[in-house]
This record gives C-alpha cells, sequence and structure tokens, in this order.
C-alpha cells in the first residue's frame, strides 16, 4: 500500500494507540468526580495538557482540548466574533481557507458580521499589504491558515502577526491544522491569539484536537454545559484522547526534527518527475509545506484518476476531503488564478513521516501509466 | 539590530562590605543556573555589574527570566557597534524607539569616553548623538534633568555600548545569602506569598505542610506540590515536608471545647514546626499571618500561640491587607491555584465560634488532657519529604504514556 492522502487524515501511531487503550481502561474515571479514580483522571488531564504546552512552547493554562480542527477553527472564529462584537463588526478572512472557516464565516455573515475575503496571490499567500489595506477601525478578527490544506503555500503568519499587534483589538486566529509538526510556528512571536491543531492529521486520533488560546483572550463558548476547559468547552473531558493527542504530538515533531528533509526530498522528486509525464501541471507553488503536492490533469475527472490508482492499492485524493464530496471546481485552485479546467481536475498527493523515496518511485511508475491509459479513452471517445 | 549584551545591576549587595563577593557569587550562581537552557549565553562579573552575553539568543525571553530573579535591582540590554560615528547614531536611534515605542516622551545622551582616540569630545557627542535622535523621531524631547529614558553611549577601544531601556529587577537579596527557613504552607492565598517574600531576602526555603486525610483530599495535597513549584522559579528546588496531621486533629477535636479548637490546633502546628525546623537547621519559621485577617490571626492569639515556640516567627504579610496580598499572588502566578476549592487543614475542623481573645492559661489547661509530645513526635516521624523542582515533569506512573 503507498498512503499519499496524508492530509486527510494519517494512520495513527501503535503507541498512540497503546496509550489510549491503557488510560481508556485503567483511568476511566472523569476528571470531575471527586473520588480517587477522579482525581487520577484529573492528574493525568492535567499533566497532558502541561505536557502539550511544553511541546507547543506556550503555557498550560492557554490549551483548550477540542474534538478536533473544525471544532477549534468554529470556536475561534465564532467564540471571538460573538464574544467581541461591542467592539466591531468586521472579520477579515482569504479566499482558500478550509472549509470550516468558510462555512464558519458564511454563519456570522447572517449573523450580521462583515467578511472581507481576501484573494490570494499565483502561490496561494495573501500579503501583508493586503491585510494591512483590509483592516478598518471595526475589524476584531483576522483568521488565516498556516498551510493551505490543499497546495500547501504557507502564508507569512509571522509578518502579519506583527502588523496586527498594531490593531490591539482585532484578534488573529491561525489555522494551523495542516502545518503542525511540518512547518514550525512560533505562536508568541507570530501574536498568534488563536491557533487551531487537530491530532488525527499528525498520526493522533479522530475526535481530538487543541485550541490554544492566548491568556486572556475570551471566546463565546459554542456547547452549553459544565466548566471543563475553562469554560469555554463544556462536556466530560476525552482524557484518553487528549493524552494520546500529546503522545502523537510529541512522536511527530521529533519525527520532524530527524526527517523533514526526507520529506522535502521525495516531494520535490515527485515534482520533477510529474512535471514529466505529458499532460500533468504541478499546481503546488515552489515555496510549499514539505507534505504536499498537488498537481492537475486537465480533461481529466479526478475522481477516475483517484480510483484507478485505488485499485492498485496506491491513495491520493482530489481535493480538501472535507470538500471532495462537492463536484465544483477546487475553490484554492481558482483562487490561485487557474483556469476552471486545472481547476476541476486537481489531484492532491500528501506525505507523512515514514513514507519512502521508494513508495515515490512506484508511485510515478503506476500514475503515468494510468494517466496515459485514461487519456486515451477519453481521447478516442472524442475522435 | 538586536541587543547583544544586558547589563545587570545589584540590589543592596553593594552595600554589603565583605559579604559582597559572596553575595554577588551566589547571584552569578542563580542567574547561570535559570539562563542554563540557553545554550550560548554567558554571564559575567565584572568591577560591581554583571554582563550577559547574548550570542543570538532573544533579548526578551532573556530578560523575562532575569525580572524574576532576587538580588538584581535591573537589567538594560546594551547594543554593541563598531567605533563608527553613523552606525553609533543608528544604534541610538533604534535603542530610543524600543524603549519608547509611540516616540513621545523625554530623553537624553550620556556620552562617557574612555576611549580618547575617537574623535569628538563627550560634550559635543552628547549634542551630536541628540541631535540625530530630535530629527528622526516623532514627539521626543530632551529633559536632562528628568528624563523618560537615559541614553547612555559608552565608547570604549573594542567597540561601542549604548543602553537605553531599563527594565525593572525583582530587588532583594540573591536566594541563599540568609540563611535557611521553614515556611508553613496551607494552599491558600496567603502563605505562598509569604514564602515569596522571604525569598526576596534571600532566605533557603523548605516548606511544611499538614494534610489529614481523608478530610482533606489528594487534590488538596496535589495544589500545594503544584504552589511550591511555583515557588521554585524564585528559589530554586524546595523540599516539601507533609505532616499527617489527622491523629493529632481529632485528638484535639475530641477533648478540647470548640471555641479553644483552633487555638489549640495552631499551636500544635507550631510545635511540629518547631521540630522540623531543629530536624533541618532552619532557623525561623515563616507564615502567611496577617494581623487581624482572621480569629487565629489576632494579637491575643498570635501571642497566645506563639508562647510554645522560641523560634523566631517571620510574619512578611503582618501589616498587609488582603487586596495587596492578592495582587502579589497574581504577580507572582499563585492565585490562580491558590483559590482552586478543596479543603485545607485549617477549614475542615472549623468550629462554629472560635475565640478571637483567647487566654494563654486556658490554652494550657486544656491541652493538659493532651499528651503533646507523644502526638507531635509522632507527627513529625510521619513526615514524608517530597523534593519539588521547578521542571514540570511528568508522574513517574504516566510517564509511558506520553
Amino acid at each position: 500500500m503507498i498512503y499519499f492522502d496524508n492530509s486527510a487524515t494519517t494512520k495513527p501511531y501503535d503507541e498512540v494507540l497503546d496509550t489510549y487503550t491503557k488510560v481508556a481502561t485503567e483511568y476511566f474515571g472523569n476528571p470531575s468526580s471527586l473520588h480517587p479514580l477522579g482525581k487520577i483522571s484529573e492528574r493525568i488531564l492535567t499533566q497532558a495538557r502541561e505536557k502539550s504546552a511544553e511541546l507547543l512552547n506556550v503555557s498550560p493554562k492557554e490549551i483548550v482540548f477540542t474534538s478536533g480542527g473544525t471544532e477549534g477553527n468554529n470556536l475561534a472564529i465564532k467564540g471571538a466574533a460573538r464574544q467581541n462584537k461591542g467592539r466591531g463588526n468586521h472579520l477579515i478572512t482569504s479566499t482558500v481557507e478550509h472549509a470550516s472557516t468558510l462555512e464558519a464565516f458564511r454563519q456570522l455573515e447572517q449573523e450580521g458580521f462583515d467578511v472581507t475575503y481576501l484573494p490570494v496571490d499565483s502561490e496561494g499567500k495573501v500579503s501583508i499589504n493586503q491585510v494591512e489595506q483590509a483592516m478598518t477601525k471595526d475589524t476584531i478578527l483576522v483568521s488565516l491558515n498556516h498551510v493551505n490544506n490543499e497546495i500547501g503555500s504557507i502564508q507569512p503568519i509571522e509578518e502579519i502577526g506583527q502588523l496586527l499587534e498594531h490593531f490591539p483589538k482585532c484578534l488573529f486566529h491561525v489555522d494551523h491544522v495542516q502545518g503542525i509538526g511540518k512547518v514550525p510556528l512560533d505562536f508568541y512571536r507570530s501574536k498568534i491569539d488563536l491557533c487551531t491543531i487537530s491530532a488525527h492529521k499528525i498520526h493522533g486520533l479522530k475526535g481530538t484536537g487543541i485550541l490554544f488560546r492566548r491568556n486572556s483572550v475570551l471566546l463565546n463558548p459554542l456547547f452549553s454545559g459544565g466548566s471543563q476547559e475553562g469554560k469555554f468547552r463544556a462536556g466530560t473531558e476525552n482524557v484518553p484522547g487528549s493524552v494520546a493527542m500529546v503522545k502523537a504530538l510529541r512522536l511527530t515533531l521529533d519525527n520532524f526534527k530527524q526527517s523533514v528533509q526526507n520529506l522535502e526530498t521525495i516531494n520535490s522528486w515527485l515534482e520533477t518527475e510529474c512535471r514529466e509525464i505529458e499532460g500533468v501541471f504541478i499546481n503546488s507553488p515552489k515555496n510549499r509545506a514539505p507534505h504536499i503536492l498537488n498537481m492537475s490533469i486537465p480533461g481529466l475527472k479526478p475522481e477516475v484518476v483517484v480510483q484507478a490508482l485505488g485499485e492498485k492499492d496506491i491513495y491520493v485524493s482530489t481535493k480538501s476531503a472535507c470538500s471532495s464530496k462537492h463536484a465544483e471546481p477546487s475553490h484554492v485552485l481558482k483562487g490561485i488564478g487557474l483556469s476552471d479546467e486545472r481547476a476541476e481536475s486537481g489531484i492532491r498527493l500528501s506525505f507523512s513521516y515514514g513514507n519512502t523515496l521508494d513508495e515515490a518511485k512506484e508511485f510515478v511508475e503506476v500514475f503515468s501509466k494510468v494517466v496515459r491509459s485514461i487519456k486515451k479513452v477519453v481521447e478516442d471517445r472524442e475522435v | 539590530m538586536k541587543y547583544n549584551h544586558i547589563l545587570i545591576r545589584y540590589a543592596e549587595l553593594s552595600l554589603k562590605g565583605k559579604n559582597r563577593k559572596e553575595f554577588e557569587r551566589k547571584l552569578l550562581e542563580t542567574v547561570r543556573t535559570l539562563l542554563k537552557d540557553f545554550k550560548n549565553v554567558r554571564v559575567q562579573r565584572t568591577f560591581g555589574r554583571m554582563f550577559v552575553e547574548l550570542n543570538g539568543a532573544d533579548e526578551r525571553e532573556v530578560s523575562n527570566r532575569l525580572k524574576n530573579i532576587f538580588g538584581i535591582h535591573s537589567f538594560s540590554p546594551a547594543l554593541k557597534v563598531d567605533l563608527n560615528q553613523e552606525k553609533i547614531d543608528e544604534a541610538a536611534l533604534w535603542a530610543v524607539k524600543d524603549a519608547i515605542p509611540a516616540e513621545n516622551g523625554t530623553f537624553k545622551v550620556t556620552v562617557k569616553r574612555p576611549n580618547k582616540d575617537f574623535p569628538g569630545r563627550s560634550q559635543e557627542l552628547n549634542y551630536h548623538i541628540g541631535s540625530h535622535i530630535l530629527r528622526n523621531t516623532k514627539e521626543m524631547t530632551v529633559d536632562v534633568h528628568h528624563p523618560d529614558v537615559e541614553v547612555k553611549v559608552e565608547i570604549r577601544h573594542e567597540a561601542a555600548y549604548i543602553l537605553c531601556k531599563t527594565l525593572k529587577g525583582a530587588g532583594g537579596l540573591p536566594v541563599g545569602t540568609a540563611g535557611k527557613v521553614l515556611l508553613m504552607l496551607s494552599g491558600g492565598i496567603d502563605s505562598p506569598v509569604a514564602g515569596y517574600l522571604a525569598l526576596k531576602r534571600g532566605v533557603m526555603l523548605e516548606a511544611i505542610h499538614f494534610h489529614s486525610p481523608p478530610f482533606t483530599n489528594d487534590r488538596a495535597r496535589q495544589k500545594v506540590e503544584d504552589l511550591a513549584r511555583v515557588l521554585t522559579q524564585y528559589g530554586g528546588n524546595i523540599k516539601l515536608h507533609i505532616v499527617p496531621f489527622t491523629a493529632v486533629q481529632q485528638a484535639i477535636h475530641q477533648h478540647v471545647p470548640d471555641s479553644y479548637e483552633m487555638t489549640v490546633t495552631r499551636r500544635f502546628m507550631l510545635r511540629i514546626a518547631e521540630r522540623t525546623a531543629q530536624n533541618i537547621d532552619a532557623r525561623a519559621i515563616v507564615n502567611g499571618e496577617s494581623l487581624g485577617q482572621v480569629a487565629s490571626q489576632t494579637l491575643d492569639s498570635m501571642y497566645t500561640i506563639n508562647e510554645v515556640t522560641n523560634l523566631p516567627i517571620i510574619r512578611p504579610l503582618v501589616t498587609m491587607d488582603k487586596l495587596e496580598v492578592i495582587d502579589i499572588a497574581k504577580e507572582i502566578g499563585t492565585y490562580d491555584l491558590s483559590i482552586l476549592p478543596f479543603e485545607d487543614c485549617c477549614t475542615i475542623f472549623l468550629p462554629p465560634q472560635s475565640k478571637t481573645k483567647p487566654n494563654k492559661n486556658k490554652a494550657n489547661l486544656f491541652e493538659e488532657k493532651l499528651d503533646i509530645e507523644k502526638y507531635v513526635q509522632e507527627a513529625v516521624d510521619g513526615i514524608e519529604t517530597v523534593m519539588i523542582s521547578s521542571k514540570k515533569q511528568v508522574d513517574e506512573e504516566f510517564k509511558e504514556l506520553f
């Protein structure tokens, strides 16, 4: 099996599953219970919070455990906008965000907020100038992703954060779901107020994530209920999931240090080789995250290519998993100025630690054959 | 531009005559320990001052550590530039802008020129650099008597040094220069602050906590350990002595009338603390009492409770208002922990009414029914000592999980 769909989700590490099983069976008490079983669950959750804070270079108080990326983005965006609506009603994001961000903003538009969707350049980036010009005295939130989930472009988060420091009532949210463990980001230096992370993109389990909430930033919670997670996220804590996530985070960050270069090698090797295949165009910018490579085969339906590769036990995707069931062209590829033809035929390869250059070689072999044979069928019919 | 040095000024150290060397050495040791994880940082001591060479480390991160160290009066990040007039002007301007980003304050320039080869006299240089700053900032003005910032330029043989921003240090004396004390740490708001203030005067701290399971639970104990961990930021590792106190409290509850229960309990705590202090060679007991705050802290109560020991009792908070204490607690990071709602040994057997003016003789009379020596010795023998270190460590039993 060649699994090149790590931006959709990753396979949980065995160690992560071991941790999950152990915590779920041995420390099953509710952290809010007063008895010793509750106390030990609370203790282990506290330690998970401390450990994750240490790994992310933030303070334990700033960690909110969530159910993943979508919840993190929703809590950050809606929570910050609703909490601060007295300060202004203007919000800024970009046109190439993940569905959970864009849909949250659409909902806020219906609630009466004004949203500016910044267009991006051909590399998928917004510029500091654009942000500066879009800022008004009513702007209370800027939300951008760090690494684009479809093409892997990297936004100049640190520079934008430094700019936003001059607008004290505007919060800065960063969707770091694709970036964590692949492209380093210093939350404090980048003046980030809110930052979303999801565990299942880094070999953790589905249904777990972290929202970094800078000290003193208040959010209007999505859920009403108990006072868990500093009242920002009611509901009995997912202790085993959170502990398992911390393990996944640690292992991934270790892997980053050791083998991010390997990812870069695979990625650039594949780019060179795929360019050679007739009819294949690379969509990802040159400067991109080490684990994402997007390309188009105009004229071919990408679903067909994905299916054909699937039959050979090779797994890639069309666009973001969360939008892949819609037939429209990719909003990201259109966003960077590609034609409809290119935008509706995108294929995304996404890697993680554990993928090898041998897999890449095998992929190119199969992929070029698949492209040739499907092209032949399509072209024959046209004649 | 980036700062390459930080100049540290001592607090009262320079007054301390013969001990000065020892004090400086302790401070140097503390600074080095606290900056240990910045690999390239070097710390040096020269002529009544201390220098941190940053060698690329982030000035703000290093400053954040320095501001918690007792014995430092103030410190200033410094720029080192080549002996070149333009570069000096530029650096001075940058330093002013860094100190006052809004560019709307007052300043003065003070040049010292030990390197007489450098052209221009100090006065001329003052004028020259000052003009450069005035021309290139928005609303800065000169005030040579009470400036908001003083731009100090030292032109030495190897390079020129420019200092401007001055950050306040924690003051006090270097930890470890004043001998050892035992802190009575309850888990409330006051006692950690008392510990902090004692550390500020240079003591080495160990802590004692009275634990009464099952009336106080493990969460309360955890809370005390966490509080002690916060204090380690200011004074290094802390030994925490946990006293099993259930038997004593039950005995008191049985034999002493309600209104004297609190008084007698406090007297026992003090006896146990005193004996522990002797065992660890501590020369004083520190607690968080504030005059008149609660029944046990009235002057009459202190008089009656204090009777059982000759050891000095240091009460750093004795004249402080609760709100002042809370302010410090918030500043040093103990407040959020302190307000976690767990029962501690003081609240659990709280009688409906305690004497605010207990009588010494009566207290002695009631205690006659108790075998004081036995209870004190048993409690001391049962002490469990844990070492609290500043590193946040994962508990041994959970280690493999992370």
